[in-house]
């Protein structure tokens, strides 16, 4: 195993489990739990490995020719490693969270299988090094995702799985023809930190915004933007573990991520700026937070309340990438993965609650902060850091959000970020109130016990590890290898000297 | 009027017809009986441009003799299958076309 | 090395007609150790006769020492040795599903000649692809024809025999159309193998008519929209390795006939009305094939329906052959010479698994799926993998092909081929996931038929190989491109 080759083996870590659990009888429940976790592992530690090669400035890359003039390129970058470091960290979360949901319950061969296959092919999206590579892969997520979508196997499942299908399919192909057009005068574009279409003769450049408003609107669809996020709320009836891959780390991200690959590496921010594609992005995004909250404060239904809530929260990401300017950058990049960590904890509570209690809607959550104390104060956590409140991830990610809109010159940001966090605390204060300050008026509808602790352990350690990164990394936002440091680290690579 | 000329012309007269027996009929076996009036046309042209002045040119009658087998055993394939087919159902026709 | 006289390309028709004749001897249902061996020397013969033409180029064979215009010229470019190794293998995979199958389906007293027909249909195959003249390409066709409608009938239920006889009338008229218009391009031009016509044809009105009367002919075979109603209720009735063959590689003879007789002596007379005439109704047969698709409740239906679909992608390529720049045209060669390959290892796989997910739940219904997902997860998981190169989505074959163009199409600046691939793309999706969606719901249990596990590995072979083929393009194209047309060759032969 050669050093260079080390993106291929990150993609391996989870393409060969997923044949080999697919490949397993549904009854050996202990191997594949093996299998899940230590593949889970292993990847931590090569991300880890390939992040150094990043930090030495020497990133590990793959390549070879597909056909001629088109090229399959792994790259593990700094940006690469953001992304792929999130995801292997919380498929190692997700993972346990999963063992323990689907306990029990039939058809686990084939969920987990695909269930790897979507995290390999969200790390080919973080490795890919030119647009084909990462269309190859996002297509690949659009249909390793749907069988655990519609996994159920109900009718509701199965619309929801069609709708899904319904967006992303034509979100694929409106990227297929915007790369198409891309590269029909650009040819293999690779990706480059400050990008690399400068060369293209300004004859071109009406073409080129086709392209970008093409591939925008293709990763739109993923990233929810408005109006293209109507998928995100009806995906909520597949299986929790589901519903936290959906939203925090694999199809949403892939889509915001796709966004910030497009804007820095393939057009360059600079030469975004000159072609005037920014300020359109940054309507787009500010349009989709407050839309998006607006619709969570309506929800009753927990998940449903969160789902809305992913679509406001994920555009901070692009916005964060519309602001010309390294704060602007840096708040965009850092909330990738805050956002990841904070969705994915409350994610994890919301499974909690409807697991143990047969919890699903708001209403009936007064005074589960006494039945579940754990899992309540780790939702809090989650709650309070989506609001933005000093020191949790949240925070570090609105203040440098707001410090780039005032240094782009666009100050009107500002009021949205407002906006938006007043509708945070709109629609995530009632129910913590609910769950701290009010008494169960009624039985829970449906609850199990799990022995010793409040739910199963499986459940816990996820939701408190989670938790405690939302924590960490706004108290530690100043140390090395934080998200924030790593995020200014791409930053200062990403603008011209 | 040169003979090839006249070759053609009956050949093609013969093909113009049989293809309108071919597309009127339903009847399987009128249908098949309609495909070899066609070929025997068609035979005749390619014959009529065997003729020339330096003698008969082998190419041509070639094509005719493999055309000729060609049509005998698609013909018996297709009675085989016919037969097959009205044992079975007791219809001359196929369904799609059937319009009792 | 044009002139070497390899034998090896007689014996890739020589082989399968061998073994024909040695299965016809005694016809037995099920013969093993016979088929085995012949599969095995097919095989090796026609990758053999790939690595051949790889390194040494275009290479020819004259029969018997006899020269033109009597003697049997076959000719092996790159396309000719691909599609040979191809047909060798999906062949094979075929014969696999055969011989593994139960007994209960060699019950029809036909069952016996399926092996002498499935040769004399691979014999023929070979023939088209290596012939170098037209009458050597009829003799070819109406074997193939011939022996494919002999196999549909195999099946032996009603329904198959009616649409054999559907086929067989058609394919009779398509051929007799074929043959006229070749006689008369005799009297125009006397000779017809494809080299000697190679300055072009004249735009007189025998050419004229003669073209048409091929093209007519050739499109009726190729069941290209509208002459398409044959195709559905074949493919659909037959058995599943028969429908397999049929519609990855018997329709897709008389497409190499038409690309070889128009991008070759006839590209003269390809005036753009015409390509577009072409593209216009392959457009059409993917709008309409996939409508059809979408709306039909058998599986098999479902999946034909899917071909006639699949086959307007060759056809809308037509334009971007000839009315576009050099590099463009390139672009749409590779293009349309890899949708024939995937599309042919894509379709066959997924005719084999929908053979075995109906014979799973002993119904052709797609809605009677209900719970496959659980029961049959290989065979399943072949489909799925086959409708991903159909669908056009990466990495596949399919998706290769589309790139290339939908590259072609922006290069030349026909936009209205890029909707309608893109759009094909998201009709094929529509009809592919009717059937997920069917196979997903939580159905009844314990209704399900075993089948053969065997016959989910040789599907899963073929869907993994079209998959393959999508990021492993770079030596099946250089070898494609061999002997291209020298209309499209511009750019291919000697550049990178």
């Amino acid at each position: 195993m050669s050093a260079a080759s080390l993106p291929a083996w990150v993609l391996a870590s989870s393409l060969l489990p997923a044949v080999l659990i697919f490949l397993l009888p549904e009854s050996r429940r202990r191997t594949r739990t093996t299998l899940n976790l230590a593949a889970a592992g292993l990847k931590l530690v090569l991300v880890a490995a390939m992040s150094w090669g990043v930090v030495r400035n020497a990133p590990h890359e793959v390549r070879f020719t597909m056909w001629p003039g088109a090229e399959f390129i792994l790259r593990g970058d700094a940006l690469a490693c953001l992304f792929a470091g999130l995801s292997a960290l919380l498929w190692l979360f997700t993972t346990i969270y999963a063992i323990g949901y689907l306990e029990g319950a039939p058809n686990r061969s084939r969920f987990f299988g695909f269930f790897s296959l979507c995290v390999a092919s969200t790390m080919g999206i973080a490795l890919a090094g030119n647009l084909l590579t990462f269309l190859l892969f996002y297509e690949l997520l659009t249909l390793s995702t749907y069988p655990l979508v519609v996994h159920r196997g109900t009718e509701k499942a199965l619309a929801a799985g069609r709708t899904y299908l319904r967006y992303t399919i034509t979100g694929g192909a409106a990227l297929l023809l915007g790369i198409a057009v891309l590269y029909s005068f650009a040819g293999d574009v690779e990706f480059k930190e400050t990008g690399s279409l400068r060369a293209v003769a300004e004859s071109q450049w009406p073409l080129l915004r086709v392209a970008f408003g093409l591939m925008i609107a293709g990763l739109g669809v993923k990233a929810a933007l408005v109006p293209l996020h109507g998928w995100l709320p009806q995906a909520m009836v597949a299986p929790a573990p589901v519903s936290a891959l959906l939203h925090a780390v694999a199809v949403v991200k892939a889509g915001a991520f796709g966004i910030v690959r497009v804007v820095y590496d393939v057009y360059g921010i600079e030469f975004a700026r000159e072609l005037a594609l920014l300020v359109p992005l940054t309507i787009a995004a500010s349009v989709t937070i407050v839309w998006g909250s607006l619709r969570a404060t309506q929800q009753t239904d927990l998940k449903r309340r969160l789902a809305f809530s992913t679509v406001s929260q994920v555009s901070y990401i692009a916005l964060g990438v519309s602001l010309f300017g390294p704060l602007g950058t840096i708040g965009g990049l850092v909330h990738l993965l805050h956002q990841g960590i904070m969705k994915v904890t409350l994610f994890y509570c919301a499974g909690n609650y409807a697991e143990t209690l047969g919890v699903h809607d708001i209403r009936e959550l007064d005074g589960a902060g006494r039945r579940m104390p754990l899992t309540s104060a780790a939702f809090t956590i989650g709650a309070v850091g989506m609001i933005g409140v000093p020191p949790l991830a949240g925070f570090v990610s609105k203040w440098y959000l707001g410090l780039g809109a005032l240094e782009a010159g666009h100050p009107w940001v500002l009021a949205v970020l407002i906006a938006s966090s007043v509708l945070n605390a709109a629609y995530f204060l009632p129910i913590v109130h609910r769950l701290w300050f009010r008494n169960a008026s009624a039985p829970w509808p449906d609850e199990r016990s799990f022995g010793r602790f409040e739910t199963s352990l499986w459940f816990l350690i996820p939701t408190l590890a989670t938790a405690a990164l939302t924590v960490g990394a706004g108290l530690f936002a100043g140390m090395p290898f934080s998200p924030l440091q790593w995020a200014m680290l791409i930053t200062r690579r990403e603008y011209l000297p | 009027m040169s003979p090839a000329l006249w070759y053609a012309l009956v050949g093609a007269l013969l093909v113009a017809v049989a293809f309108a027996a071919f597309a009127a009929h339903t009847h399987v076996v009128r249908r098949l009986l309609a495909f070899n009036v066609m070929g025997t046309g068609s035979f005749l042209i390619l014959v009529g441009l065997a003729q020339h002045e330096r003698g008969p040119d082998p190419v041509p009658q070639a094509l005719v003799l493999t055309g000729i087998v060609v049509a005998v055993a698609s013909t018996a394939l297709a009675l085989v299958v016919f037969r097959r087919w009205f044992a079975a159902t007791g219809r001359v026709a196929l369904p799609e076309d059937d319009t009792p | 090395m044009i002139d070497a006289a390899t034998p090896l390309i007689p014996l890739a028709v020589v082989v399968p007609l061998l073994w024909a004749v040695l299965t016809a001897v005694r016809p037995q249902v099920r013969a093993a150790w016979l088929v085995v061996p012949g599969l095995l020397a097919w095989c090796t013969t026609a990758a053999l006769l790939w690595s051949h033409v790889r390194a040494q180029g275009v290479t020819q064979y004259a029969l018997g020492g006899w020269a033109e215009p009597l003697g049997i010229g076959l000719r092996a470019d790159g396309l000719a040795a691909t599609l040979t190794l191809v047909t060798a293998v999906i062949a094979s995979a075929c014969a696999l599903h055969r011989l593994l199958s139960p007994p209960a389906e060699f019950a029809d007293h036909a069952a016996r000649w399926f092996w002498p027909l499935f040769f004399l249909l691979g014999a023929a195959l070979d023939g088209v692809w290596l012939a170098a003249d037209l009458f050597n390409m009829y003799v070819g066709l109406e074997l193939l024809g011939l022996s494919a409608v002999g196999l549909v009938t195999v099946a032996g239920t009603t329904i198959a025999l009616a649409a054999a006889l559907r086929y067989l009338l058609a394919a009779l008229l398509g051929s007799l159309a074929y043959l006229l218009g070749v006689a008369l391009l005799y009297a125009d031009y006397g000779t017809l193998a494809l080299a000697s016509l190679a300055n072009g044809f004249t735009a007189s009105t025998t050419t004229l008519v003669a073209l048409a009367l091929i093209t007519a002919g050739l499109c009726l075979k190729t069941a290209l929209f509208p002459l398409h109603g044959w195709l559905p209720p074949a493919h659909g009735a037959a058995l599943p390795p028969v429908s397999a063959l049929l519609s990855a590689l018997v329709v897709k003879a008389s497409f190499v006939m038409l690309l070889r007789i128009w991008l070759g002596p006839g590209v003269s007379l390809l005036v753009p009305a015409v390509a577009q005439g072409f593209g216009v109704l392959g457009a059409g047969a993917i709008a309409w094939g996939g409508w059809q698709a979408l709306r039909h409740a058998e599986l098999k239906m479902l999946v034909a329906h899917s071909t006639v679909a699949q086959l307007g992608y060759l056809f809308v390529a037509v334009p971007l052959l000839v009315d576009a720049s050099a590099a463009a045209r390139a672009s749409a060669w590779d293009g349309v010479m890899l949708q024939v390959v995937a599309h042919a290892l894509a379709k066959s796989a997924m005719f084999l698994a929908s053979g075995a997910l109906i014979a799973a739940v002993a119904s052709y219904r797609v809605d009677d799926l209900a719970g496959v997902s659980r029961h049959m997860p290989l065979a399943l998981f072949a489909f799925g993998l086959s409708a991903v190169s159909l669908m056009g989505l990466p990495p596949s074959g399919g998706f290769s092909a589309k790139w290339m163009l939908l590259q072609a199409a922006l290069a030349s600046g026909q936009w209205q081929w890029v909707f309608v691939l893109l759009g094909g793309g998201l009709l094929t999706a529509g009809y592919v996931f009717r059937v997920f969606r069917a196979s997903f719901l939580q159905g009844a249990e314990d209704r399900f038929t075993p089948t053969p596990l065997g016959w989910d590995v040789v599907a899963l072979a073929l869907a993994a190989s079209a998959i393959l083929l999508g990021v492993m393009a770079v030596a099946p194209l250089e070898v494609l491109r061999i002997g291209a047309p020298p209309s499209v060759g511009l750019l291919l032969n000697g550049a990178p």
